[in-house]
């Protein structure tokens, strides 16, 4: 498998790898919750790049599209919510320092022995020439079913979400009998309502 | 691979440096032609050079314990992302490197920007600026989506997602007769991306100047220009993606791009700064509440249509 990719992009893959796990490390070495976020996506941001040197492209920029979005919603909430409010007091991502270390570090190390041991089967087949049109044939045709599981369940998970973080129901909005023309919302909006 | 790249016809370094000066002249042609319908002197068109040279010479200033790491990344980030966005728009035909993923490529590029911005806000440890990072945090979420919609249209149409299938699909017809509300919020969405015109509030007057508020010298150089080279990447994107790109009639093919690009930015900047900058929770709540439902429609529109053969 990785005897397919050439002596560059192995060198690319070997770099950016290594980059990967060090801002991963970062995310808990330093004390600034706003930091811990970007240094988790410079992360990701290497894990994409290791897709492009696997001539991922498609996989690559959702990855790196998916986890941007994802990182700059979580700092909002880590920062409001957390240990780190407003940045303003030095926090750290760890907690019980000795025991996550070696966990961490033990689960590092069972999945890279696991990685460089496991009997990896060969390619059957060729290299397709449109790797985006084979994943998206895959999505919308074998997996389909699956994929459509995942987006109900993915969506009913953000309706109960935020059904159970809203402080405001309906009844607040329209009323106790529900009848008020206009919902009374704290926030004006800028449709006509 | 249908076609040569830019990088393969020119070679590697000569055609990121074609792509960055590309990019640089589109964010000034955005910044003159601002400054002159704002000011209404044809003249003051270069200011935005002499601006530039003067805040390239400026001092920066200092706030108390500021993020410094983040604060220059999110600075040096948002020039380098529009420019990097730059890559998959077509220059004469041709795309500095072309995936099968080119319009998702431009989006994540778009997502980069927005998380940078925010960087610049949360950097300066300054109470306007932060707000300004916030408001664009939530304007930059509520636009994603629909932008993200407008340009899977586009590629729909074509049936790829590569920005020279796009191109090659529109000799007949332009994409934005059978898909004009993708153009429209394509447009629109780069405006909120750029902060810019009625979506300005991230930078607006009434937090000072919210995310530039403690920006200054090269770092208020940076972020200017990335926001100016974006817009301009975006109306040179939008001119490829919507109108036909380099087709049309007795002119060579890149001058016909440059004039549908230069048509986007005039008419951006001509209904841009005509109308007011409005509250985010009003852009905010347009962009979930019309631009989403409006934007899945005119997918769904186009879906029918390559099903019924229309674009074959």
């Amino acid at each position: 498998m990785l005897t397919d990719v050439s002596g560059w992009a192995m060198a690319t893959v070997v770099v950016l790898g290594v980059l990967a796990v060090a801002a991963g490390v970062a995310v808990f070495v330093v004390d600034s919750m706003a930091r811990a976020t970007f240094a988790l996506l410079g992360s990701f941001l290497a894990v994409a790049g290791v897709l492009v040197a696997f001539d991922l492209v498609y996989l690559a920029v959702v990855t790196a599209l998916m986890m941007t979005i994802e990182m700059a919603i979580m700092a909002v909430f880590m920062i409001a919510f957390m240990m780190n409010p407003a940045g303003l007091m030095p926090m750290t991502m760890v907690h019980n320092t000795k025991g996550s270390a070696v966990v961490g570090a033990g689960a590092f190390v069972v999945l890279t022995a696991g990685i460089w041991t496991v009997d990896w089967p060969a390619r059957s087949g060729q290299l397709p020439a449109d790797s985006t049109r084979q994943l998206g044939e895959a999505i919308m045709g074998s997996h389909m079913l699956v994929m459509l599981g995942i987006g109900i369940a993915l969506f009913a998970t953000i309706l109960a979400g935020t059904v159970l973080a809203t402080a405001r129901g309906r009844y607040d909005r329209f009323g106790a009998d529900l009848t008020a023309a206009r919902p009374d919302d704290p926030v004006p909006g800028g449709l006509p309502r | 691979m249908p076609e040569q790249t830019l990088a393969e016809t020119w070679g590697l370094a000569p055609a990121v440096l074609g792509v960055v000066v590309v990019g640089l002249f589109l964010g000034l042609v955005v910044a003159g032609i601002d400054r002159a319908v704002v000011s209404g002197a044809p003249g003051s068109a270069v200011e935005p050079v002499r601006s530039s040279a003067r805040l390239l010479v400026e001092q920066r200033r200092i706030t108390l314990a500021p993020d410094r790491l983040l604060w220059r990344l999110g600075c040096a980030a948002v020039p380098i992302l529009a420019l990097l966005s730059l890559a998959v728009v077509p220059i004469g035909g041709r795309t500095l490197w072309s995936t099968s993923a080119d319009l998702v490529w431009f989006n994540a590029m778009e997502a980069l920007l927005w998380a940078a911005v925010w960087l610049v806000g949360w950097g300066p440890n300054a109470f306007h600026a932060l707000t300004g990072g916030y408001r664009f945090l939530a304007q930059g979420l509520a636009y994603e989506l629909p932008l993200m919609f407008a340009l899977i249209t586009a590629g729909l149409a074509a049936g790829s997602l590569r920005t020279t299938d796009v191109l090659a699909a529109q000799q007949d017809l332009w994409l934005v007769v059978t898909m004009p509300v993708a153009f429209l919020v394509f447009v629109a969405g780069a405006a909120a991306f750029a902060f810019w015109g009625p979506l300005a509030a991230p930078a607006a007057v009434d937090i000072a100047g919210g995310v530039t508020s403690e920006l200054s010298g090269v770092d208020r150089l940076l972020v200017q220009a990335g926001r100016a080279v974006f817009l301009g990447a975006s109306a040179a994107m939008a001119a490829a993606l919507f109108l036909g790109g380099d087709a049309g009639p007795w002119l060579p093919g890149p001058v016909w791009h440059l004039l549908k690009t230069l048509a986007v930015v005039a008419a951006l900047v001509w209904v841009g700064r005509r109308l007011p900058v409005l509250r985010p929770d009003r852009t905010v709540e347009v962009g979930w509440m019309v631009l989403v439902p409006l934007t899945l429609v005119q997918a769904l529109v186009v879906a029918v249509l390559v099903q019924e053969g229309f674009y074959a």
